[in-house]
């Protein structure tokens, strides 16, 4: 990517695109053109094959037998739980509970912290930029606890008005959640001020970090906010795996979730005492593979740095948004000051659908619809979007395949 | 481009650009909302039904060139027939977007122009699109007022 084109080679994209096997794959006989890694990331080669050598070297259940691929087991699945903590900057690896994602996560602080907490008449604050598994898990809450979801508008740009924030914020504000990056828009979130402002109002905080983990570095401890999630898939691992952050404190003082093996420290029929965290939010035997491949793509991010790929996303993101701009009856939605990894958009005329059809035969794969957001989509008065999202392993001339698909869609919709 | 022509054809792009019937209808005896969960696309179907006979039909929404032209062409389609031949046009719909072509006996001749529809079923993701308005349509004449393509 570097040279005559004039792209900076803060990364060696080609060599990074020799480690994703799928890239290498073809639709219907055009190179893959792989724009959706908002909705799930490719997987580099490092990642398929933690997981597959933990099933053909050292499989076996973790936290439970004397033998000795339990303990390799365990060794591994605790030794992924420590990158997590320091991928997060969390203190210490017991803040770290490996859940199956971020939605999962959502519903572990709505069912535990959130039950325990919110009473009738409290409030709970989030965002027009929410999607739904981060809408619909605080409304089964308020639903449960006669509570109220108080949600900030969002402008033009798709950036909460923070004026707004501030003033939804008031003494029976019990839980503020709200992403850190958002999957429609792209727009990333002032989420040290909001959590100031929300701590200053006596509430808590949860982030849903699973589209801010793969595009920038995060430190929960700079951020100060009492909760913080992300999904291994996003982030070039596993589906089926993420983690949530939660401040030592606040998750000890909180009732466990989901009954069942791990989670326990004694059972008579009596009465059951908890484990210690972060097992007691560990009900079952974990995704014990996916854990260990998301410490594997951790190290791969670390490998190639969240800092060079977030340069080169940005780079991609300015590229694309300048060619999108030149095309005729083509609108960005969702242009906020800073964003990471999104260009949603609507085409006058066509419908996203058709847009995707359309791509698609090119081999150029973009997410079309709400994007699980569809107050997003009603806030804008439109139906869905297109949205093109990128990766490490996106080009330049990527970018440039789509825009010639987007001429192919309005020739055949003229 | 080949399988996209047959699923982009002439008559649907038309019908996409210049929905027939597309309003709502006061008198309708016969109503029912459709709604795609998965894409949000969203269809209102009304009907006017005197005695057996579908006098008049029509629909709002919104949705893709496939939905829009489908529903346009379906209340093209409705028009004048009777109830119980309007249910068998669904099923005959129904049985075009979805079967094998190389499986099955040629698409019968009632369907007519509705035949432009073949294509969709080389394109999965595309068959709810093409029978949402339909779902809802049949939904409207046995008396339900939601229909969905889930």
């Amino acid at each position: 990517m570097s040279g005559p084109r004039g792209t900076k080679a803060a990364i060696d994209v080609e060599a990074i695109r020799r480690e994703f096997p799928v890239l290498r794959e073809t639709v219907r006989g055009k190179p893959l053109v792989y724009l959706d890694s908002a909705a799930s990331a490719q997987k580099p080669q490092a990642v398929i094959d933690a997981e597959k050598q933990f099933y053909e070297r050292s499989y076996s259940n973790v936290h439970r037998g004397v033998h000795h691929l339990s303990m390799l087991a365990t060794d591994a699945y605790e030794n992924a739980r420590g990158k997590v903590q320091r991928f997060l900057g969390a203190s210490e690896s017991r803040e770290i509970v490996l859940l199956r994602g971020t939605t999962e996560a959502v519903n572990l602080v709505a069912q535990s912290y959130g039950r325990k907490h919110v009473g009738a008449g409290d409030e709970v604050l989030i965002t027009g930029l929410e999607h739904h598994s981060n809408i619909v898990p605080w409304q089964l809450l308020c639903e449960e606890k006669e509570a109220t979801l108080k949600v900030a508008p969002i402008d033009d740009a798709g950036e909460v008005d923070m004026e707004a924030f501030e003033r939804l914020l008031s003494p029976r504000t019990r839980i503020v959640s709200f992403s850190h990056v958002t999957n429609a828009l792209g727009t990333v979130d002032p989420v040290r001020r909001m959590t100031e402002l929300a701590h200053a109002a006596g509430a808590v905080v949860m982030i849903d970090g699973a589209q801010a983990a793969p595009h920038l570095a995060v430190d929960v401890r700079a951020i100060g906010c009492d909760f913080y999630a992300f999904s291994g898939h996003k982030v070039y691992g596993p589906s089926g795996v993420g983690a949530l952050y939660g401040k030592a404190a606040v998750l000890d003082a909180m009732p466990p979730w989901q009954g069942g093996g791990d989670m326990i420290a004694s059972v008579t029929f009596a009465k059951s005492t908890w484990n210690e965290l972060p097992y007691k939010f560990e009900a079952g035997t974990p995704n014990i593979a996916g854990g260990i491949a998301l410490g594997a793509a951790i190290d791969w991010v670390e490998r190639v740095g969240l800092g060079a790929i977030a340069a080169h996303e940005h780079e991609l993101l300015e590229y694309g948004t300048g060619l999108l701009r030149s095309v005729p009856g083509l609108r960005i939605v969702g242009t906020a000051r800073e964003k990471a990894g999104v260009l949603s958009f609507v085409l006058e005329g066509v419908h996203p659908h058709d847009v995707g059809t359309i791509l698609d035969y090119d081999g150029i794969a973009v997410r079309t619809g709400h994007h699980c957001a569809q107050p997003v989509m009603d806030r804008y008065g439109i139906p869905a979007t297109t949205r093109a999202s990128l990766a490490a392993f996106n080009t330049r001339e990527e970018l440039d395949a789509l825009a010639r698909g987007i001429g192919k869609v309005q020739e055949m919709f003229r | 481009m080949d399988d996209l022509r047959e699923l982009y054809q002439e008559t649907i792009l038309d019908h996409s650009k210049r929905p027939r019937n597309l309003r709502g209808m006061p008198e309708a005896n016969r109503r029912a909302n459709g709604e795609n969960p998965l894409c949000g696309d969203r269809a209102t179907v009304y009907l006017h039904v005197e005695g057996d006979v579908v006098r008049d039909v029509s629909f709002e929404g919104s949705g893709c060139s496939i939905s829009t032209a489908s529903a346009s062409m379906m209340t093209d389609a409705l028009k004048g027939k009777t109830v119980a031949e309007a249910k068998a046009l669904f099923e005959a719909f129904h049985e075009l977007v979805t079967a094998d072509p190389s499986k099955t006996a040629p698409a019968p001749a009632a369907l007519g122009k509705l035949t432009v529809f073949a294509g969709v079923h080389e394109f999965p993701m595309r068959v709810k699109c093409a029978s949402l308005a339909w779902h809802t349509m049949r939904a409207a004449l046995e008396g339900g007022d939601r229909a969905s393509t889930e």
